[in-house]
Order: C-alpha cells, then sequence, then structure tokens
C-alpha cells in the first residue's frame, strides 16, 4: 500500500503543493543584483505574500538565490553552501552575469554560464532585474515545482562527475569535503 | 478491556492535535499581523501549515552524532509532556477530553518540564559544532536565566496566595473566590506578563536566534524533518504557556472560544510589543529582567505575605 504507484501520487500532489507555496531562500549576495533583494522582500514588494522567506543558512534553505557575477573564488563558496542544502533545493541565476558573464565577458577571472558548474533551475535575465522580475522568476520556479519539473538537484547527483570536472577545471586549489547526501 | 484507557489515548491524541492546530495558526497570524504593522500585504494564515509540511518531506542527510539527533527529539518530548498537565478548559464546561494528566502534578514540576526542551536543545546544537550554534546557546540559556527569576517570584506569590502549588487548586481557588489571579495580585501578574516577553523570544528578547547576526541561532545546523520537528514543538510549547498563563491569571477558561479569545489576546502583548521593538544586546536584556521585573516580583511577594 505506502508503495503503490496512485498513493505515491497523492503524496507527490500533496508534497509538491506544500514545496510550491514555502519557498526558504538563501541569497548569495555577492554579486551587484543583491542590492535587489531588499526591496523584494521588504514592504514594497513583499515577496512573503508567496511563501517566499529569507532564510540564514544553507541547511535550512531550498532555493539558492546566486545574484549577479561570481568570481572563481566565490564559486568554491557557492558549490560549497549548495552541497550542503538539503533535497530537494533549486537554483535561481539572477542577472545576465549567470548567463553569460554579462559585463564580465572578458574578465580572466569569473565564470560564464553558471550552469556549467551547478544546476539552474530559473534564470531571471537583466542587468538589474527589477524586484518585479525577480517575484516572476520566484513564480516560474513554483510552476515548475507544481508540475514536479524543477528536478535540478536530481541532475546534478547523476551528471556529478561531468559538474566535478568542469568545477575542476576553474577552481585551481581543489580541497573541498565529499557530501553524501 | 477497559474503556477509560482508550479514552484516555483518544484525549491525548485531541489535545496534541488541538495544540498544534492552535499553535501553527497562532504562528501565521502573528506573521500576518507583522506584516500589516509593516504596511505589507503578508502570507496567508495557514502559511505556516504549508512550510511544516515541506519541510516534514526534506530530506535530511546532515550527521554530526547521535546527540544531534536527539536534540529535537528532547524538544518535543518536553512541549508534549508540559501539555499533558495543563488543564486545557477550567472544568466548569465538557472537559471529558482535555483531561489527561492534569491533576497529577503542580507547577514546580511544571517549571522544570518547560526548561527541559530549551536544554535538550543546547545539548543538540552544541554537537552539531556552528558556531553560530554555540554563540546562540550560550545567549538563550543566560537570558533563562533572566527572566526564570521573575516568573518564579510571579508563581511564587500566587502559590503562596491560593495555598496550593496545583494548577487545577489554582483554578478552583480563582472560581470558588469568582475573581481572577490578575486583580487578586496585580504585582505578580506585571512580573510575569514581563518575564513572558522574554519567555517568547519576539524581539526585543529575540537575542539568541537573532536573524541579522547569528544566522538562526541554535537552530542554523539543523535542516528540513529537525526543523520540522522544532516548529512543531515550538507550536506547541506556545500552546502551552499561554494556556498556561491563562490558567493561573485568568481563571482558565470554560469553553473553546472563550481559550481562544483569552491566549489570542494574551498573546498579542509580546507580539505587538515585538513588531515595534529592535533588539536588545544579550547583556542589555539579562540586565531588564534583573531590573524593574524581579523588582516587580519581589513586591508582589511581599504584598502577599504582608497584607493579604
Amino acid at each position: 500500500m505506502p508503495n503503490d504507484k496512485k498513493s505515491q501520487k497523492i503524496v507527490d500532489i500533496i508534497q509538491n503543493a506544500a514545496r510550491k507555496h514555502s519557498l526558504f531562500v538563501l541569497a548569495y549576495g555577492t554579486g551587484c543584483g543583491a542590492i535587489e533583494i531588499p526591496p523584494t522582500m521588504t514592504s514594497r514588494y513583499d515577496a512573503e505574500r508567496f511563501g517566499i522567506r529569507g532564510m540564514a543558512t544553507p541547511r535550512q534553505a531550498d532555493v539558492l538565490l546566486v545574484t549577479g557575477y561570481l568570481a572563481t573564488k566565490t564559486l568554491k563558496r557557492v558549490i560549497r553552501a549548495y552541497e550542503q542544502m538539503q533535497d530537494p533545493k533549486y537554483v535561481i541565476g539572477f542577472g545576465s552575469c549567470t548567463i553569460n558573464g554579462g559585463m564580465y565577458w572578458d574578465s580572466y577571472n569569473t565564470i560564464k554560464l553558471l550552469d556549467k558548474y551547478i544546476p539552474v533551475d530559473v534564470y531571471i535575465n537583466g542587468c538589474m532585474p527589477r524586484p518585479e522580475a525577480v517575484i516572476e522568476g520566484f513564480i516560474e520556479l513554483q510552476g515548475l515545482i507544481k508540475d514536479g519539473k524543477a528536478n535540478g538537484a536530481t541532475k546534478y547527483k547523476e551528471n556529478i562527475d561531468w559538474y566535478r570536472a568542469n568545477q575542476k577545471k576553474v577552481i585551481k586549489n581543489w580541497n573541498m569535503p565529499d557530501y553524501n547526501w | 478491556m477497559d474503556n477509560s484507557i482508550w479514552i484516555s489515548i483518544l484525549g491525548f491524541l485531541a489535545t496534541i492535535t488541538l495544540a498544534f492546530v492552535v499553535g501553527v495558526f497562532y504562528g501565521g497570524l502573528v506573521r500576518k499581523v507583522t506584516a500589516r504593522i509593516q504596511n505589507r500585504v503578508g502570507p496567508p494564515f495557514y502559511q505556516n501549515f504549508f512550510d511544516i509540511v515541506k519541510l516534514y518531506s526534506k530530506t535530511t542527510a546532515i550527521n554530526h552524532g547521535w546527540m544531534q539527533h536527539l536534540g529535537p527529539a528532547f524538544a518535543i518530548t518536553a512541549s508534549v509532556t508540559s501539555l499533558m498537565f495543563i488543564p486545557i478548559l477550567n472544568g466548569q464546561g465538557d472537559m471529558m477530553w482535555f483531561e489527561n494528566l492534569n491533576f497529577k502534578g503542580d507547577l514546580i514540576f511544571l517549571l522544570y518540564m518547560m526548561v527541559f526542551g530549551s536544554l535538550g536543545m543546547a545539548l543538540g546544537a552544541g554537537q552539531t559544532g556552528n558556531p553560530y550554534s554555540a554563540i546562540g546557546v550560550s545567549r538563550g540559556l543566560s537570558q533563562m536565566v533572566g527572566y526564570e527569576i521573575p516568573w518564579v517570584l510571579a508563581l511564587v506569590a500566587i502559590m503562596m496566595q491560593a495555598e496550593t502549588t496545583s494548577i487545577t487548586g489554582l483554578i478552583d481557588y480563582q472560581n470558588a473566590n469568582d475573581t481572577w489571579m490578575m486583580f487578586e495580585s496585580p504585582l505578580a501578574f506585571i512580573a510575569g506578563l514581563l518575564a513572558m516577553l522574554g519567555m517568547f523570544h519576539y524581539a526585543p528578547f529575540d537575542v539568541p536566534f537573532a536573524p541579522a547576526e547569528l544566522a538562526s541561532g541554535p537552530a542554523s545546523e539543523f535542516g528540513g524533518k529537525y526543523l520540522a520537528l522544532m516548529m512543531t514543538s515550538g507550536a506547541i510549547m506556545a500552546f502551552v504557556k499561554l494556556v498556561l498563563f491563562v490558567d493561573i491569571f485568568m481563571g482558565g477558561a470554560s469553553n473553546l472560544v472563550m481559550l481562544l479569545v483569552k491566549t489570542f489576546l494574551l498573546y498579542m502583548v509580546p507580539v505587538l510589543y515585538g513588531v515595534v521593538s529592535p533588539r536588545y544586546r544579550t547583556e542589555q536584556s539579562i540586565r531588564y529582567f534583573w531590573g524593574w521585573p524581579t523588582a516587580i516580583g519581589v513586591l508582589g511577594v511581599l504584598y502577599v505575605v504582608f497584607i493579604r
């Protein structure tokens, strides 16, 4: 009975509804995009209406919000924070810099495409995206979660070798703990 | 088979369900009230149910040692045990379902039981090795030393006045004299109310959790199901504190509607005070509790001893 396919489907629907309406966000605010997070969360745009809430530690968070460019140094910290988060987890790439490097295209120490290093579920483009765009991105993610399509974390586990190779290519001094999820 | 055992078990389940639903519902209302005061729309009042269901359905693959796994279990054990000793209704109405262990424990036992959860959490958070947890635990325990003193003084005053330590005895005393303890010994009530501000850990006394400086304090290494257990236990514990306060100072409640009205009004005191306050530093918080609340508590005890 518990492993029955139909009952599993019902459980999935309930769980996905709860996940959709309750997103705890770990805002990794090293890029300039972090300046758009306070207005998104506070009175003017009030993201808490949709159950979106800031969390201070990766252990409690569901969504990793990477705001803007990532230097190779900060990429290491992002990977570490991402791997400490508990399943199911999602990543939102915020701003042009996570898509194609943005204005840091020619830089010697920033990465260009975030998806090569950690699996991104939703991109929000713009430089900067306004708070409306940020909320739009979150609602996009909620739709994906409801349909059960936001499976970046499983993609990461399945293709861990490819991701690790990419990560080690840009991070020269790799000494990181191994996580067993 | 004896029927009374089944009635006790069903009553136990009914009490836990009631405490959980009311506690989580109040948590959502607090978020809504906070949002309205900050001129926001805020999350729906059932938001906390979504949060808890989601957290229970997360995987949890964190292992720092067995004490870390036991910490949240201690917390929920303490909450449920305290709940069993609190009379939910005051016996004038229909209270068959909520009787539980009401007549077997007294206020002094409950004082110890309510601290047990925090100590369990402190042990659990200590083992995670996260520096934020360690700082949060030391702050939380220091603050507990602060607010326990006016709280115990308030309880001593009313226990001396009613000449009983039993909670049901206190309720009977209030019903027999047709009065509320908050009017009988107002100084004790004020001291207890000020101590309650610290017990609920809303601002300005959210020193141990301090989201802006300590991540989330003791809970910073607990995610997924552990956080869900802690939120459940917190919701039940909030209900326990409110009902205990209503029982000993406001004459209990004869039906559920009256209980909800009284506890909600009481809950708004720390919440509204918290919404408009910034956060104290640790030593400011302790100094606050050892100042006026303790002085009022001592005066309350003296009032009972010499004047009444």
